[in-house]
């Protein structure tokens, strides 16, 4: 039937990215198999029980951690009043504009027994020997787990947030009314309404610490994905590497199952009530209370380490001027990941479309292929996506001589496609995972009346899925822009010639060890990170005022 | 149109020149360009590589490959634009070559330039600078003058040894010409004992090793002699000149009083360079006096070629005298040192 092959076609275009996806995965399997297998009772023995020790020890840390803090920090803001709640609702967030990579070099600074921290208090408690505080190292696994808590809790306070506002207002109005208060409200009104919006958003904290190298790296613990690194650098096998590699995406996929399970059930929330609690006001000594717990995340996650790379690029600029690389620098980061949010969107649309519109256990197969790009670390991917590409390219070199035809020159490896490819496997995840979200919130009775209006395919996906979905695209697209900006090991393999991005820089500069080098480019991320998320709030709240604008209106609108 | 519509073409015509304009493949041949692939951080060469176009006109394309440089060059294969190759240790330079990523260097100043015992046998590499694992001291608490790197491991030092992680190249290069010189068994049992010896969890780099000596954090420590340079000569900030004020440097040589442990940045040219004659005209330009003495005066290193002195800033390191082990044989015990770390837990 006509429809069935207009449905085949928008199956394999969806399907397209998603194996794209799977690239990479493939080979890291590949280069598993190639391995002699000599190095695995080795990695078994040694690396291995340890390496899945610290990596899950970290995980569980800084997720509950970030939990207690998202959630914390949520429900302080959503449910209550309290001096400057307006504005720390929304700095909340700023983290998000964080490496972990950098907060993980300006903590080690700051809290060194040299630095400002143990300076001050020394000062102050008048002890002269350098020693006298014995405050905890910070290269230690609390103090990775402190770090990184701090510059992950956003997700979860974002999700948090988003389900108190939508869904949970009504429920804890009735609650107050019928006498319960503080504790019990957040123990069995707030907690279970916004457990599912909780459980995605600490699945998303605990994948970015799988994926990250930088900080583990630096602070000295050894997870799986630093094992994975350093068998690949320093024991010279890329084959041992790749065997962990896959080793550990069964660990991820774990987490990504549990993530699927929470978001599951969040998508039968329902969207009708949307307008957040009334607040409910605080007595002086609580409400100063909620604003300093509600303050002390934005400090730690951002404030600190952004004043600390502020005052380090001052001095840096002040001796040595500013360095001269840096609009190139800022332009390549810029650049790269405006065209990988660009792809990734329109294959997010493309992807989830095809699942709403077609549906079938294909469309589902390819929506759930194409989030495993999140699971894979930057490095990791990079060296799954090498071999791939150096297949393509030799195939492509291949047929232009078979066809009598000069070879271009390598059209992947080596070359800004090779890098918008990782950045698009690797954050597909973002829009699909919010487009599906967001499609839950439109009724399927929507799709039936256009068709029944005549609307065919693309109308349908132009003109009525797309301006519903608008805010949550636009809400996607400025993460993934974050998250491209801050890509690092992926980017340091597999750039061409002369492209530097600002990440690519203060690694250059903090593997020399002069981090006050890189603190100019640190801080450019920052700042141009913090644009996207400055966007990000403001789309939220022109997005909630609208909602609240029409709720309105249908209130006072007669029946 | 409504609007949404409006922007959303606005933004994709908007885009596609971009697209197109952005993804066009650089040339890889050109008359007067070489492109260079380097595990050397692009601070460090990129005052020789500007001296270098100065004087001959060749651009100089650069991309700093930090680890994979290996894979990278092999997945790009025969078409890759890659000519030449520089590392900063002898075992990924030797492992450029064993995996056929290079071609034989055919340079008769190259020759003349280095050492013998410097010298790859089949001179598929160059070696274009060296440094020295030294170590250092606190000035108030260690009044040693001279030490050796086997007495790291004694007991007088316990809780004392500041490190970076065992499992960094620069540390597996010093453990294998340990392994060596001593055998795997007795090098085995060194790591066991030098693990004891530490203050820390080895983290970080060298140059904190200097800062935790001067905020008493240990009382010892392994450093690459540059560092030092780099920190005495005030290019970190005036907050590291403060630290390398508290130490005192001491080259260790090995036991049986040979020499001083080396390693060394490198270069090779590409198997399949398409610039090939540019990447040699690059090597010799980097072995010339003119650049060993930028590696020297700029980078705080040792130059290969003779005659040419290190920085005044590190003359109190005194003359380097050369350990007689060759350094391709420290490279083929790499792996068996990168194993070793592992077994006695040296990173935990």
């Amino acid at each position: 039937m006509e429809h069935d092959e207009r449905h085949r076609g928008l199956l394999l275009a969806a399907a397209l990215p998603a194996l794209l996806v799977l690239m990479p995965v493939l080979g890291l399997v590949v280069l598993a198999l190639h391995g002699s297998g000599d190095l695995w009772p080795h990695l078994a023995s040694y690396v291995l029980p340890d390496a899945l020790r610290e990596t899950l020890v970290l995980l569980a840390g800084t997720g509950a951690l970030a939990a207690g803090v998202g959630v914390g920090a949520a429900w302080l803001v959503t449910s209550y009043s309290f001096p400057g709640r307006r504005w720390l609702e929304w700095a909340l967030l700023l983290p998000l504009a964080m490496p972990t990579y950098i907060v993980a070099y300006a903590y080690v600074d700051v809290m060194h027994p040299l630095g400002p921290v143990q300076t001050a208090l020394r000062a102050m408690l008048g002890i002269t020997d350098v020693r006298g505080l014995l405050l905890p190292d910070i290269r230690s696994m609390p103090g990775a787990i402190v770090v990184l808590a701090f510059v992950l809790y956003p997700y979860v306070y974002l999700n948090t947030r988003a389900a108190l506002h939508m869904q949970a207002a009504d429920a804890i109005d009735a609650a107050r009314g019928l006498g319960a208060s503080g504790g019990v409200l957040l123990r069995r009104v707030i907690l279970p309404m916004a457990g599912p919006a909780i459980g995605v958003g600490v699945g998303l904290a605990m994948m970015e610490v799988l994926a990250d190298i930088g900080a583990s790296e630096f602070l000295g613990i050894r997870t799986m994905t630093v094992s994975v690194y350093v068998t690949w650098v320093t024991r010279g096998s890329v084959e041992g590497a790749a065997q962990i590699a896959l080793a550990m995406l069964a660990l991820t996929f774990a987490v990504l199952a549990a993530e699927r399970a929470f978001a599951r059930r969040r998508d039968q929330g329902g969207g009708a009530g949307e307008r957040p609690p009334t607040r409910q006001p605080l007595a002086p000594a609580w409400a100063w209370l909620a604003t300093i717990g509600c303050a002390i995340p934005v400090a730690i996650g951002f404030a600190v380490p952004a004043l600390h790379l502020a005052v380090n690029s001052w001095v840096r600029i002040s001796d040595f001027g500013l360095p001269p690389g840096l609009p190139i620098w800022i332009w390549n980061s810029l650049r790269l990941a405006v065209m990988a949010t660009a792809i990734t969107i329109g294959a997010g649309f493309l992807i989830t479309f095809c699942h709403r519109h077609v549906g079938g256990s294909r469309a589902t197969a390819v929506l759930r292929i194409s989030a495993l790009g999140y699971a894979l670390p930057g490095t990791v991917l990079a060296v799954g996506l090498l071999g791939p590409m150096s297949w393509f390219d030799a195939t492509v070199d291949a047929l232009f001589h078979l066809l009598g035809w000069v070879p271009p020159a390598l059209l992947l490896s080596g070359s800004i496609a090779a890098l918008l490819l990782a950045y698009t496997v690797r954050f597909l995840a973002i829009p699909t995972g919010a487009l599906e979200s967001a499609y839950g919130r439109v009724p399927p009775a929507m799709d039936e009346a256009a068709r029944g209006l005549g609307a065919r395919d693309t109308a349908l996906a132009w003109r009525i899925h797309l301006p519903l979905l608008t805010p949550a695209m636009g809400a996607a697209a400025l993460m993934v822009l974050i998250e491209c900006m801050k890509e690092l090991p992926a980017t340091l393999l597999l750039r061409p010639l002369n492209v530097e991005t600002l990440a690519t820089h203060v690694y250059a500069e903090a593997s020399r060890g002069t981090y006050e080098d890189g603190a100019v480019a640190a801080l450019a991320i920052v700042v141009v990170g913090l644009l996207p998320v400055a966007l990000l709030i403001q789309a939220i709240r022109v997005h909630a005022l609208y909602r609240k604008r029409t709720a309105r209106r249908e209130l006072l609108a007669p029946a | 149109m409504p609007t949404h519509r409006r922007s959303l073409l606005a933004a994709a015509a908007s885009v596609l020149p971009l697209v197109g304009a952005l993804l066009a493949p650089l040339p890889a041949h050109a008359a007067k360009e070489v492109n260079l692939y380097t595990t050397r951080e692009q601070g460090l060469i990129q005052p020789l590589l500007e001296k270098f176009t100065a004087a001959t006109g060749i651009k100089v394309n650069t991309v700093f490959v930090n680890a994979g440089l290996a894979e990278r060059v092999a997945a790009e294969g025969t078409r890759s634009p890659a000519d030449v190759l520089m590392t900063v240790d002898v075992g990924s330079l030797v492992d450029l070559d064993r995996k056929g990523l290079t071609q034989p260097l055919n340079s008769t100043v190259a020759k003349a330039a280095v050492p013998t015992e410097l010298r790859d046998a089949e001179a598929h590499w160059v070696p274009l600078s060296l440094r020295a694992r030294v170590f250092l001291v606190s000035k108030d608490r260690v009044s040693d003058k001279s030490m050796t790197y086997e007495q790291l491991a004694d007991p007088r030092w316990k809780g004392k040894v500041c490190l970076r992680s065992g499992n960094h190249p620069y540390n597996t290069a010093l453990f294998s010409a340990m392994i060596a010189k001593h055998g795997a068994p007795a090098t085995e049992t060194y790591l066991a004992a030098l693990k004891q010896n530490l203050a820390r969890k080895p983290a970080g780099g060298d140059r904190d090793v200097a800062r935790d000596i001067m905020a008493g954090i240990c009382d010892i420590g392994v450093s690459n002699s540059y560092y030092v340079g780099l920190m005495r000569s005030g290019a970190g900030g005036a907050e590291q000149k403060k630290w390398t004020d508290a130490v005192r440097v001491i080259m260790p040589t090995f036991k049986d009083g040979a020499g001083t442990h080396v390693n060394l940045s490198g270069a090779a040219i590409a198997r399949h360079a398409p610039n090939a004659a540019n990447g040699v005209k690059l090597i010799e330009f980097l072995l010339s006096p003119e650049a060993q003495k930028t590696y020297a005066e700029a980078n705080f290193e040792f130059p290969v070629l003779k005659g040419i002195a290190a920085h005044p800033v590190i003359a109190d390191l005194g003359a380097l005298k050369l350990d007689t082990v060759r350094l391709t044989e420290i490279a083929a015990h790499r792996a068996e040192a990168s194993l070793m770390i592992d077994r006695v837990a040296f990173d935990r």
